[in-house]
Formats: C-alpha cells, sequence, structure tokens
C-alpha cells in the first residue's frame, strides 16, 4: 500500500534550509511514499501567533487548513509547526480543526504510521541530539527521534547533560528578550561542545538557527544539521550541503 | 484606583532588567545552584506517587469548582469563622487591607508585630504601610527575615532570599543583629543566630500576622504550612491573630485539602510531608490567640475572574515549581519581574493582578512580563494544578497587542508580514527578495545585519540565503 503525503515545508525551512526538505522528500519516497507538496502553503502563523498577533495568526491558519485539505496525512520537519496545527488550530477557526488530526511532525510519522525506526540511513560522525521544547512538551515525541538515530549504521550518539532545557530560542522572544535568550543558548552550547559531536541535530530548523547560529559565530567546528538530513543520509547517497 | 502594590514602584521592564541581572556573576551562580538542586529533589519526590497526574487533575477540578462558586464558599467560610469567635473583614485592595490590619494593630495597642512569611501581605505592602503608621513588622521566616534586614527584595516565592549565598547572609547578620558580629558562614551558626534574634521578639509581641495557604469553608478553619516552625510560635504565642488570605485559598471541605497537602510539598520543597501544617478554627478559650481576624483580600481577583483564559492563574497554590523549572528565571533570577510574584507564575499573575494602574513605568512593566518566556512550557508540565501557564501568556500577549496603537512599528511589520504570508505569490516573491543577501555573506553565514535583525546578529550568525528555495526547487523539477 502506498502511503499518500503532504509535506509542510514550513515557510523557514522552505526559505533557507531547502536541504531540510529535499532530505524529506528523499527519505519519504525511499521508505514507498508518494509525496506531495501543495502549493497554497506558506506559514503555519505560530509566529504571529505566540507574539500575540491571533487575528493575523487565524488568517494564516486558514491559508494553511485550505492548502492542506484533501491529504491524508501532512508531515512537517518542525515539532513546534506540527504542534501549532495540532494542539493550536482546533482553538482557532471552526475552518481549521480538520487538519489537525492530520497532521505529523517527521519523527512521529515515521516511528508511528510507517512503523520504521531503522530507515537503512548511514551517517558515520559522532552526532548529540537537543530535543526540541515542542515537539518534546506539545506533541510528546518522547525518544522517538532517538530511536531513530540509534538505527543510524556508522553513527556515534552521545547525550547532553541538560538535554531538555530549552535552548533560548523561542521565535520572537530571540530578539525581544535577546539577552537572556543568549544566556540560555551560551548554557546550551556549552552542553553541546562538552559531548565533543560534530554534529548537534533536532527536528526543528528554528531551534537549529539558532543553537547553530551560535556555535557558527563562535567557530566552534560543530554543524547544526535537521534529523531529516541524517536519516536521509546512506552509504550510496551521503549526506553533502548544497553548495 | 491607588498604585497597586504587587509592582515595586520604579522598576523596569523586564528585558531591560533581565540585562542587569544577567551580568551579575554571583546570582547566576547561586540560582543556577538553587535551582538545580529543588529540581532534581522535586522530580525524585513526585517520580515517588503513582497517581500523580491523577492528584493534578484532582487539584486542577477542585480549585476550578472554588472558582467557579466563589461566592458559596466564602460566604459559608465567613459564617463558620464567626461561629467560632473570629472577626472576618472584607478588603477590595491593598489599601482596604492595610487600613484594615492597621486598625486591628492600633486596637490591639501594639508597635510591634511578627510576621508568618505570607504572599498575600507581601503582594499588598502591608510592613511598609504599617512603618508608615508606626508600627514595625519582623518577618520570622528565615529567608524573609534575610530580605528584610539586607533591606532588599524577595526574589522567589518559597525562598525569597535564593538569590543570597551564605556569605552574603553572614554580612547581613553582622551588619544588624546587634548579637551576631562575629557570627561564621556555617549553615548552623547563621539559623543560631536568627533564633537568638527572634526569640525574644516571639515572647514580646502581642499580635501576630500571617497569610493563609488554605482556609476549609465547612468549619471555618484556617491552614498555613511551613518549613521551619516559626510561624507556628506566631500563630499561638500571641493575644491577637491577623491573617491576610487572598479570596481564592477557599476550599470547599476536609478532603479536599487533603489532595492540596499531597500537592503541595512535593512541589515546592520536595518533601513527602509538610513539616509543620497548622490549623486553627476561630478562638479557643485558653489555647492561642484571644482574638482572631481573617481579612478576606480581593485586589484583582475578581477581575481577574471574569477573564476566561486567565482566570486559570487563580488555581496557584504558590509552590513555586514553575520557578524552579524556568529556564528564564533560572538565569534571570525573581527581582526582575519586577515583583513579589515573579517567574511562569508571577509573568501571568503580576498583570492580571496589576491591570489597573497603568502609570507609565508601570504600564510598561506589566506589559513586558507575558514576553518574558520561551513558551518552552516547562512550567506547565510541574504545575500541581495544572495551570496551562504558556496558554496564558500568549493569551496576556494578544491582550496586550489589542492594546497597541495601529502605528505601533511592531504591529505595522507584523501586518506586513501576514500580508505577505497570506498570498503564495506574494510570499514567494518575498523570498526571491531575500536573495540579495547573500552579497554579505562569508563561508554562508551572516554575521551583522542592521538594527532590529542586529538583536539576533550580536550573539548568532544567520544562514545565508539558499541560491534555491525548496518551493522554488520543487517547481523546477517536479513542476
Amino acid at each position: 500500500m502506498t502511503t499518500r503525503v503532504a509535506l509542510m515545508a514550513t515557510c523557514l525551512t522552505d526559505t533557507f534550509y531547502p536541504d531540510t526538505a529535499r532530505a524529506v522528500v528523499r527519505l519519504l519516497e525511499r521508505l514507498g511514499c508518494v509525496v506531495d507538496f501543495p502549493k497554497g502553503q506558506t506559514c503555519c502563523g505560530q509566529m504571529h501567533y505566540n507574539t500575540g498577533y491571533r487575528r493575523e495568526a487565524a488568517t494564516l491558519a486558514r491559508r494553511t487548513a485550505k492548502a492542506f485539505a484533501g491529504h491524508d496525512a501532512v508531515v512537517a520537519p518542525s515539532g513546534s509547526c506540527a504542534g501549532m496545527v495540532r494542539d493550536l488550530y482546533p482553538g482557532l477557526s471552526r475552518l481549521t480543526v480538520g487538519v489537525a488530526d492530520r497532521t505529523y511532525e517527521l519523527s512521529e510519522f515515521l516511528v508511528d504510521v510507517l512503523g520504521v525506526t531503522d530507515v537503512g540511513a548511514y551517517f558515520p560522525h559522532r552526532v548529540t541530539y537537543h530535543p526540541t521544547c515542542h515537539s518534546l512538551r506539545v506533541l510528546g515525541v518522547g525518544d522517538k527521534p532517538l530511536r531513530l538515530l540509534r538505527a543510524v549504521r556508522g553513527l556515534e550518539l552521545v547525550e547532553l547533560s541538560a538535554p531538555e532545557s530549552c535552548c533560548g530560542f523561542g521565535g520572537t522572544f530571540a530578539v525581544k528578550n535577546a539577552d537572556t535568550s543568549t544566556a540560555m543558548l551560551a548554557d546550551k552550547m556549552r552542553d553541546v561542545l562538552d559531548t565533543g559531536a560534530r554534529v548537534l541535530t533536532a527536528g526543528d530548523n528554528s531551534c537549529l538557527m539558532h543553537i547553530g547560529g551560535g556555535l557558527s559565530r563562535l567557530s566552534t567546528g560543530v554543524r547544526a544539521l535537521h534529523l531529516a538530513e541524517i536519516l536521509a543520509s546512506t552509504e550510496e547517497e551521503p549526506w553533502a550541503a548544497t553548495p | 484606583m491607588g498604585r497597586n502594590p504587587v509592582t515595586w514602584l520604579g522598576s523596569p521592564a523586564f528585558p531591560s532588567a533581565a540585562r542587569t541581572a544577567l551580568a551579575d556573576v554571583q546570582l547566576r551562580g547561586n540560582l543556577a545552584h538553587a535551582t538545580g538542586t529543588i529540581r532534581g529533589k522535586r522530580a525524585a519526590a513526585v517520580a515517588e506517587l503513582p497517581d500523580w497526574e491523577r492528584l493534578r487533575l484532582a487539584g486542577e477540578a477542585i480549585k476550578d469548582d472554588v472558582l467557579a462558586n466563589l461566592d458559596t464558599y466564602l460566604t459559608r467560610l465567613e459564617s463558620q469563622v464567626r461561629a467560632r469567635g473570629g472577626v472576618v473583614h472584607w478588603a477590595r485592595d491593598a489599601a482596604e487591607a492595610n487600613a484594615i490590619v492597621l486598625r486591628l494593630v492600633r486596637e490591639a495597642q501594639a508597635s510591634e508585630v511578627v510576621k508568618v512569611k505570607s504572599m498575600a501581605t507581601a503582594e499588598i505592602g502591608l510592613n511598609e504601610a504599617l512603618a508608615e503608621g508606626g508600627v514595625s513588622a519582623i518577618e520570622t521566616d528565615l529567608a524573609e527575615l534575610i530580605v528584610q534586614l539586607g533591606d532588599d527584595r524577595p526574589s522567589h516565592i518559597l525562598v525569597p532570599a535564593i538569590h543570597r549565598n551564605r556569605a552574603e547572609i553572614r554580612d547581613i547578620f553582622r551588619a544588624t543583629m546587634p548579637h551576631a558580629a562575629q557570627v561564621s558562614d556555617r549553615p548552623a551558626d547563621l539559623a543560631e543566630a536568627a533564633r537568638a534574634h527572634l526569640r525574644s521578639k516571639f515572647l514580646t509581641a502581642k499580635v501576630a500576622i500571617s497569610g493563609a495557604n488554605f482556609a476549609v469553608a465547612d468549619t471555618g478553619s484556617v491552614v498555613v504550612v511551613e518549613s521551619e516552625g516559626n510561624g507556628r510560635m506566631c500563630l499561638t504565642l500571641p493575644d491577637t491573630l491577623i491573617t491576610v488570605m487572598g479570596l481564592e485559598k477557599v476550599v470547599p471541605t476536609w478532603r479536599d485539602l487533603e489532595v492540596f497537602l499531597q500537592l503541595l510539598p512535593r512541589s515546592s520543597t520536595a518533601e513527602r510531608m509538610n513539616p509543620y501544617t497548622s490549623v486553627w478554627t476561630g478562638v479557643t478559650p485558653g489555647d492561642g490567640p484571644r482574638a482572631f481576624h481573617l481579612v478576606l483580600l480581593d485586589n484583582g481577583r475578581t477581575a481577574t475572574l471574569a477573564d476566561r483564559v486567565g482566570r486559570q492563574a487563580l488555581r496557584c497554590i504558590r509552590c513555586s515549581a514553575c520557578l524552579n523549572v524556568c529556564p528564564v528565571y533560572e538565569r534571570t533570577g525573581g527581582q526582575a519581574y519586577g515583583s513579589v510574584y515573579p517567574g511562569p507564575i508571577g509573568a501571568i499573575l503580576t498583570p492580571q493582578l496589576g491591570a489597573g494602574t497603568d502609570d507609565g513605568p508601570t504600564g510598561k512593566l506589566l506589559r513586558s512580563l507575558p514576553y518574558a518566556s520561551s513558551l518552552c512550557g516547562a512550567c506547565f508540565e510541574v504545575c500541581p494544578v495544572r495551570i496551562d501557564i504558556p496558554e496564558v501568556l500568549v493569551h496576556l500577549r494578544n491582550r496586550t497587542v489589542q492594546e497597541k496603537p495601529a502605528y505601533d512599528p511592531e504591529a505595522v511589520a507584523m501586518a506586513a508580514a501576514s500580508w505577505v504570508m497570506a498570498s503564495p505569490r506574494r510570499f514567494r516573491l518575498a523570498q526571491r527578495l531575500l536573495g540579495p543577501l547573500r552579497l554579505l555573506a562569508r563561508g554562508g553565514r551572516i554575521r551583522r545585519l542592521p538594527w532590529p535583525a542586529s538583536r539576533w546578529t550580536d550573539s548568532r550568525d544567520v544562514p545565508a540565503p539558499p541560491k534555491e528555495t525548496f518551493s522554488a526547487w520543487w517547481r523546477r523539477t517536479r513542476g
């Protein structure tokens, strides 16, 4: 049976991290899914919602719900965007209720819907994983991403000492309370560096943009890489950044 | 309405206060150590109970019932307290409550009162009001005493002196306690110095003032929960006892109380059972205080009750679990929140209780508090009465946004962003317009952008926009 999947790329990944979205397509197709990318999608409205712009968020949510109408499963490479759709859309508008139950974060979709933990990936690097707050506390993905990572051949997984501590991104929090956000970032970076990992991974490019932006600013030599890109990597087609 | 003392006069907005606190190396060390320790202990204490989640649900349900039927339970409490020899007073706001307490202290002909640790009296600025009326109030809780002697402000609900380490406490004691000029920084010595200092106060005070953790409507019994026993001294030795209690602290029956006596200690001090639980019912001839006054305090609570989403903040039992797990609180400490209620609960309670006082700086502080969170959700996860703090934070942010003028720069930017995002065509165009930013990049990263984006690039790089967005790639290859 073929599973048909609508990819919700998210505005951030579409714009700044096309490699992640391509990795999701490659991974899901490798696992036998038929992937569609509905053209009407833009942004789920999370930034507006969380900053207090509920009316604007509702407009964007209705557009998103419409873009994904008629698709059985919607998959987003983001715990916070999937969390927005699943947890908050039902309370936002009558028109945005339906899409909520059909929306999954990538690791949930792989483990719960497709029923796989070994996706046939190969990634011979020392990796640490940051469980993002919304994937953990809004969606409750638990250890699904870790189970996926543990099944990747060649990958050496080193866990953080305080994995569940927020990295300090928080959407507009990162600029409205930049000093506090940076203090949180500093502690997260210290934890990442202490593991000796060369790659930091997570299920959200927003948090990765934040932690990765700090790691890059300090020229630490640690790369921030979305979980999808690790899972898409194989011996035949190993991970490589698009130049 | 006058100024609501729930916020401290002259406190700056959160981001600015946080900046100062973050630079305090001593404070950062003290906080990281203290919150880290209590966090681990709480997790262990909670893990012992197999029915913890059901207890939380029960706590939530009882509090919601109380809030929905507050009039019934409060009048029941009032008549029961009266029937057992107590006197009940109703105070609309801080000024009324302070005036009632000052009048009662004067009637008892006291110029000095001993106090049990209490958030309600701190919220209304009672000590300052009593001082203005010529009455000195002595805090008997060790941490409150440290704050009071240091002429300081509290920074935590349960442990108001959490920002101090023992060397700092030694210096405060040496400077302010007549018999402690040589005291060491050993915890036992510090406790002994405080004990000697307080003992004479307990024995001579004619009036004690307390708050209340709970009051049982069925029997008119009032409950104070504490760890040191100093509260018990205040509640039993003086002739007159005055209790200031927030309206929402009433519970219907003793069976309801039982739920909270399980939830509270494990959440706040990580103890299985609370060490000193004092319960009194009116007055008892020959035993304890001869006069008992209960002051029921509104001070913004009924206004908060009217808000469908915001009212859940009134379920709070002041355990501090949300402070201890909050990544923001852990780094800024409590004083940055400009109120006796810091941390996540303060960020939703203070703006609601203080909503009436919108003088310029206070309004700015109150509007900044709901934004003092990354919405990580750790607070909701530990809250023993399941207050969805992130939900209330976002709700209060929305309230702030609705009050913004149309020309507010942020509102204009957000409206523009949503206009762009509302159309795939406009969104694709905006993505193309970002392309030239690549010219600023070296090695795939942008290190500096002008204000307001500089607030990001001050500490973080930005990835260079790719040559081709994902949607453009999809169109080109799969069209």
